[in-house]
């Protein structure tokens, strides 16, 4: 069982990124539970959601001590990286945030999530190329899962769909340099 | 059928549209806004109906006139739109009219906080509205539930002729998860209702009314009901029990704060406490047989309630328990919900607490 905490600003794509995790861990057979947390706001404000991927029946849905933080923004990073268990990852957004969690018995992966979605064509890819880091650190999701997620959400729109895969191959090939 | 992913709120409405529901009122308010979306657009692709109502009273009265026809009917809200519809629902009650409406429940008192909470277990369980008369509460605590138990309200409802509520907390309408949809019945298998408002057509007069002024008609009417009721605690009473058969400490929760009070049990265990936990499914009729048993075996020591609100399933819980075990309570309120470690924190006082006044 994993459990995982996506957290960032509203708008960032914190919750689609986790509903893909999700989707992707259901496509492979495995139980799954997505629990989004937000404000009443469409952008701006904080948005986290947990979610867990796991062999066997999920009993609570809360993950308030994650194994994975993907942190999109600063805030979000030094909010919830004391909560990581202790041998755990967190995927920070180095473009926008530190990567100084006080603690050294987590691993942080500190990946420039929004340059590199830039280079990829789109700022808004930026969770794309965390959910690429974290499937590169934990192979908890197959990276063809993601993949089939995205054609299937952004079908009809090609040129969108090449960005956001773009972003989450480079989110791979950053986390895979950090893991050497 | 394989499962797919979906919203607790669009299970919702995926279990009452495959069991016949063909009518849909509603008015927004969050966190239950998914139900109406869902449902304009998928009631006018299985030929139903779909209206935002004015108001939350209005969207009430509508689903009294529409299952009043004989249409399966469900309306939904969260709980200050709850309250709204109250005068409706105690009508529907007396007029005998079976419908579903759903609770989302947000935080309150008053309009509150948009975040998962429990308060509103009073108000769905000892009638809400004004006189003598019961809903059947059921509770889900997953996506799955949340489809199925919506499903099985419909026919409860039609049974009985008493309206269904589905009592959810705000994570069930956030939630996404696996779901197994139930095939699409097919409305010539919903039986008959020999009682509907649906046309004369050469049928004798038909009339359905919560307005019974004559005292000696009243009072009947009501024992009718109560005797319903007594049928539906016979018949209907439903709880699930996890790992109580040895159990010391009995943890009990309903909706998705059982799902963490399963979690707590097994960090217990691990633990070496010996816990088990009871969840109700049915609140109205309330499952006081699972406590009872359990509170008469010797090596039960006392009972937790969990809830997100601060107490008031617990008066159902010591009740059914009758005195002979001590009922404790854990509750948090506002929004927040509490996580393993605080439950079991909160056993581990209770089991203390119970075995030092030994």
């Amino acid at each position: 069982m994993i459990r995982i905490l996506l957290a960032g600003q509203g708008g960032q794509g914190v919750l689609s990124a986790g509903k893909f995790l999700a989707e992707s861990g259901l496509h492979e057979g495995k139980e799954v539970s997505y629990l989004p947390a937000y404000g009443p706001e469409m952008r701006g404000g904080t948005a986290n959601c947990s979610v867990i991927v796991s062999e066997t029946p999920i009993a609570s849905p809360l993950c308030t001590v994650p194994d994975v933080l993907i942190a999109l923004n600063g805030p979000s990073f030094h909010k919830f990286a004391p909560r990581v268990r202790s041998g755990g990852i967190i995927i920070v957004n180095g473009s926008v945030s530190d990567a100084y969690a006080g603690r050294d018995d987590v691993t942080v992966v500190d990946i420039p999530a929004n340059d590199l979605a830039m280079e990829a064509g789109n700022i808004r890819a930026a969770n794309m190329v965390a959910t690429g880091a974290f499937c590169a650190m934990t192979g908890a999701v197959k990276e063809q899962s993601i993949i089939n997620c995205l054609n299937e959400k952004f079908v009809g729109k090609p040129a969108v769909c090449d960005i956001n895969a773009r972003a989450f191959r480079a989110g791979i090939e950053a986390a895979k340099k950090q893991k050497k | 059928m394989s499962k797919i992913l979906l919203h607790g709120t669009e299970a919702i409405c995926e279990g009452a549209m495959r069991n016949g529901c063909r009518a849909f009122f509603g008015y927004p308010i969050t966190p239950q806004n998914e139900v109406p979306e869902y449902m304009s657009v998928k009631m006018p692709q299985i030929g139903g109906v779909f209206v935002q109502a004015e108001s939350e009273v209005a969207a009430i009265n509508m689903v009294y006139g529409a299952a009043g026809a004989g249409i399966r009917a469900m309306t939904s809200s969260s709980s200050p739109g709850v309250s709204l519809k109250q005068e409706g629902i105690s009508y529907i009650a007396c007029a005998r009219i079976p419908c579903v409406v759903v609770n989302i429940m947000r935080a309150g008192p008053g309009l509150g906080g948009i975040l998962p909470a429990q308060g509103d277990y009073f108000q769905a369980t000892k009638g809400g509205g004004h006189g003598d008369y019961h809903l059947i509460v059921l509770a889900p605590s997953s996506a799955q539930e949340a489809c199925d138990f919506t499903y099985r309200a419909f026919d409860l409802a039609d049974r009985y002729r008493v309206p269904a509520m589905i009592l959810a907390d705000g994570m069930i309408g956030q939630i996404m998860e696996p779901v197994e949809l139930p095939p699409m019945r097919p409305l010539s298998d919903i039986p008959e209702k020999p009682w509907a408002t649906s046309g004369h057509y050469g049928k004798d007069r038909r009339i359905l009314n919560s307005l019974i002024i004559k005292p000696e008609q009243l009072e009947p009417h009501v024992n009718e009901l109560q005797r319903t009721y007594n049928e539906i605690y016979a018949n209907e009473r439903k709880a699930e029990q996890y790992k109580t058969e040895d159990a010391e400490i009995i943890l009990t929760a309903y909706g998705t704060v059982a799902r963490i009070c399963k979690s707590a049990v097994d960090q217990l265990r691990a633990q070496g406490v010996k816990a088990g936990c009871i969840r109700p499914i049915t609140l109205y009729p309330f499952p006081d047989d699972a406590f009872s048993s359990n509170a008469e075996r010797a090596d039960c020591k006392a009972f937790l309630s969990v809830e997100l609100s601060l107490g008031q399933m617990v008066e159902d819980v010591r009740l059914a328990v009758n005195g002979k075990k001590p009922v404790y309570f854990y509750g948090r309120t506002g929004g927040n919900v509490p996580e393993e470690e605080e439950i079991v924190e909160a056993a581990k006082g209770a089991l203390g607490k119970a075995k030092s006044e030994l």
